[in-house]
């Protein structure tokens, strides 16, 4: 049985909308290679990476108008993975195709549905509004290939106490690992909460609110979607004016964003985006944002978590002690993976199967498609 | 007893569970594997061995393909319906003679009639026992939006096998013609008034599926957009023994019912490539010499023009009556 540590049915980011133009563009999600292009009607393609002939990946062949090319033999495949020509013969094999994907665009990023196509409900896509909303502005981006298990980066944003440690002197703080949070959870969602009251503003939130040395309220409201989208609401105001009741009149607030998609049990893509609801105008803020999270010294906030993650996965692959410890703070991750591994587990076929046969066999799924 | 070479296949011994007759010569059977059980995906099919004896008392097997019906995967069973069939080749027989606790070997799932979601609208059009292919299809469609619709052909209304149960899945997007009540499939308007990027799945009698292909074609559809398998377990003319002589190796003998062109001849040590053997790449066509009687092109890797001139045959699936002179010695595209 082969254990996957992702559930197959689900939406998950692929690239950026901004990304796929009409040619080709190869990626690997949930250990599958695909190839995307935009067709000439202004959709997206998803196709397995891979001839059906000789596996020589589609992506090293071209477009030629809406279909791909393979690049060794020239066997033509259309939008939904369908070979429409084929070298020497005037006939085309029926059973000749590739896998094709389901692709739904949404708050600019391209989702892609890697399980049972039947069950690609576009009401599932993850709710990122905040990535295109008009009341909200930043710049974002991708590490693609991010060398660990995506559930890692689910952990690190599902508990910020790391940032006292990860981010001192920008968004560190000890009054972080002081305050008490609450961790909530339904079937396909887990909220952890925590409010840190009349406290100085770390230097990355205090220049956004320019609040100098003035006592603040900071809220971290983190939002977890399962499988792997963390949305995070975070900010601060002028300690006493009402945040905690609602009113963030005298406040700024960020939303990070984070789709993040297994590529390989020790890889995946990380796309993230930093918004504000302050200076929407102004592309000074925007780049001062994306600056503080990714720069060219490397110790951006978000570079910064980049290299524990790198070195945490290095090291998990060193020990083999199952897998951590948890302490009380790791609640929210921990909900959080509960879920992961109830989709999973969704996607077996159920164990009532061997009971009402009688046989005492193993059973497993495999993939479908 | 020797299995033929058709494909690698790792053969599990598989129970029925249930054997129930649903129709007028239709029978259900749930066959439950004794090892792991494999999800699959609309259009798979199972292949399970068939014994059979042949006129000097010699015990031998064959393989036969069944379409799963439905996903009865996560009941822990492959779920077929066999058709019985008159004038069998053993493989209907065996498989009605089967009671429940009765085991034979199966191999897993495999998908050659793969269901595309990616089109703005689908036609699947069924003929008798054909429905078993397009159930599966049918079911996921509805289950994912799709607008789709399934146009069941049956001589007769107790010959419709699972027309009950995907009535009240399907709703109106379940449509059956019965020639005996005098409702018939219009082809050409059926085809007229599908998308132009629709797609079109059929399963059914070889004569069904040549007259929507020629009317697919007539109304300048695409190729590939005409979705259908290719078990080539029926032909245009009835399946009995021929005589094969290879003339390049001075060799003649008999194909008898129960073996493939191509088995007969790997029997008698003719070498010859093959690969899909389902009639559709193309690799076993052997050059015709000489024949006497007719031959049954069963393949669809040639084109209609390429069979009636008959300068070839694939013998993986074709057959003939009389006598077929071949030669093994050349292969290469033909015109």
């Amino acid at each position: 049985m082969t254990e996957s540590s992702w559930p197959r049915n689900a939406w998950y980011a692929a690239a950026w909308s901004s990304e796929i133009e009409h040619e080709l563009n190869a990626r690997c999600l949930c250990d599958t290679h695909v190839v995307l292009y935009r067709r000439s009607d202004g959709d997206i393609t998803a196709l397995e990476d891979a001839c059906w002939h000789r596996l020589l990946p589609l992506s090293l062949g071209k477009l030629d108008g809406d279909q791909v090319m393979c690049g060794y033999h020239g066997l033509k495949f259309d939008g939904s993975g369908r070979c429409t020509f084929m070298p020497s013969q005037p006939t085309i094999n029926p059973s000749a195709c590739v896998r094709a994907f389901p692709v739904v665009e949404r708050h600019s990023l391209v989702w892609l549905w890697m399980g049972d196509p039947a069950l690609a409900d576009t009401d599932r896509v993850p709710d990122f509004h905040w990535n295109d909303d008009p009341q909200l502005a930043g710049r974002g981006g991708t590490f693609y290939s991010l060398a660990c298990d995506y559930r890692l980066v689910v952990d690190n944003l599902m508990d910020l106490t790391h940032e006292t440690f990860v981010h001192a002197g920008s968004i560190g703080h000890d009054a972080i690992t002081r305050a008490p949070f609450d961790v909530t959870h339904t079937e396909r969602e887990v909220t952890m909460e925590r409010w840190m009251r009349n406290i100085d503003a770390p230097p990355f939130w205090a220049r956004q609110l320019e609040c100098g040395e003035a006592p603040v309220d900071r809220w971290h409201l983190i939002h977890f979607q399962a499988p792997s989208t963390v949305v995070g609401d975070v900010g601060i105001a002028h300690a006493g004016t009402g945040a905690p009741e609602g009113d963030r009149s005298q406040g700024v607030t960020g939303y990070f964003l984070a789709a993040i998609t297994p590529e390989t049990a020790t890889t995946c893509h990380y796309f993230w985006n930093f918004v504000r609801d302050h200076h929407l105008a102004d592309p000074q803020w925007t780049e001062y944002l994306h600056c503080a999270h990714v720069n060219d010294t490397g110790q951006g906030v978000y570079q910064q978590d980049e290299a524990v993650l790198e070195a945490q996965q290095k090291a998990v692959d060193r020990y083999d002690r199952a897998p951590f410890y948890n302490l009380n703070i790791d609640a929210g991750a921990m909900w959080a993976r509960r879920l992961i591994d109830r989709m999973i587990e969704a996607e077996q076929i159920p164990r009532s199967a061997r009971a009402r046969t009688g046989e005492s066999t193993l059973i497993h799924s495999q993939p479908a498609g | 007893m020797t299995i033929p070479a058709r494909r690698q296949r790792v053969w599990q011994t598989a129970r029925v569970a249930r054997s129930e007759i649903i129709a007028e010569d239709v029978r259900l059977l749930d066959l439950v594997p004794d090892g792991p059980i494999s999800a699959y995906t609309p259009g798979s099919h199972v292949d399970v061995q068939v014994p059979f004896v042949h006129d000097d008392g010699q015990q031998d097997s064959d393989i036969r393909s069944y379409s799963l019906i439905e996903d009865a995967a996560g009941e822990g069973c492959y779920r077929i319906a066999v058709k019985r069939v008159a004038h069998s080749r053993g493989g209907s027989r065996f498989m009605w003679s089967l009671c429940q606790g009765d085991t034979l070997p199966l191999a897993p799932p495999s998908n050659f009639f793969s269901l595309s979601y990616t089109c703005p609208e689908y036609l699947l059009v069924a003929g008798g026992i054909g429905i078993t292919a397009l159930h599966g299809m049918a079911l996921s469609l509805a289950r994912a939006g799709k607008s789709f619709r399934l146009l069941y052909c049956a001589r007769s209304r107790d010959r419709l096998a699972l027309a009950e149960s995907l009535r009240t899945q399907l709703g109106d997007r379940l449509e059956t013609r019965i020639s005996d009540e005098g409702s018939r499939l219009d082809t050409a308007a059926e085809i007229a008034q599908l998308h132009p990027e629709g797609e079109l799945y059929m399963c059914g009698p070889m004569a069904l599926m040549d007259h929507i292909r020629d009317e697919w074609r007539r109304q300048g559809r695409a190729e590939w957009r005409l979705r259908h398998e290719t078990f080539a377990n029926s032909g245009r003319l009835a399946t009995v023994p021929f005589t094969v002589a290879v003339e390049n190796l001075g060799v003649e003998f008999e194909v008898p019912v129960n073996r493939s062109m191509l088995d007969a001849l790997r029997e008698h040590d003719v070498e010859i490539l093959a690969d899909c053997e389902r009639g559709e790449c193309g690799l076993c066509a052997v050059e015709v010499v000489a024949a006497e009687g007719e031959i049954d092109h069963r393949d669809v890797f040639m084109t209609r023009d390429q069979q009636r001139r008959s300068q070839h045959l694939c013998a993986c699936v074709s057959r003939a009556n009389g006598r077929v002179v071949i030669d093994t010695t050349r292969q290469g595209t033909f015109e």
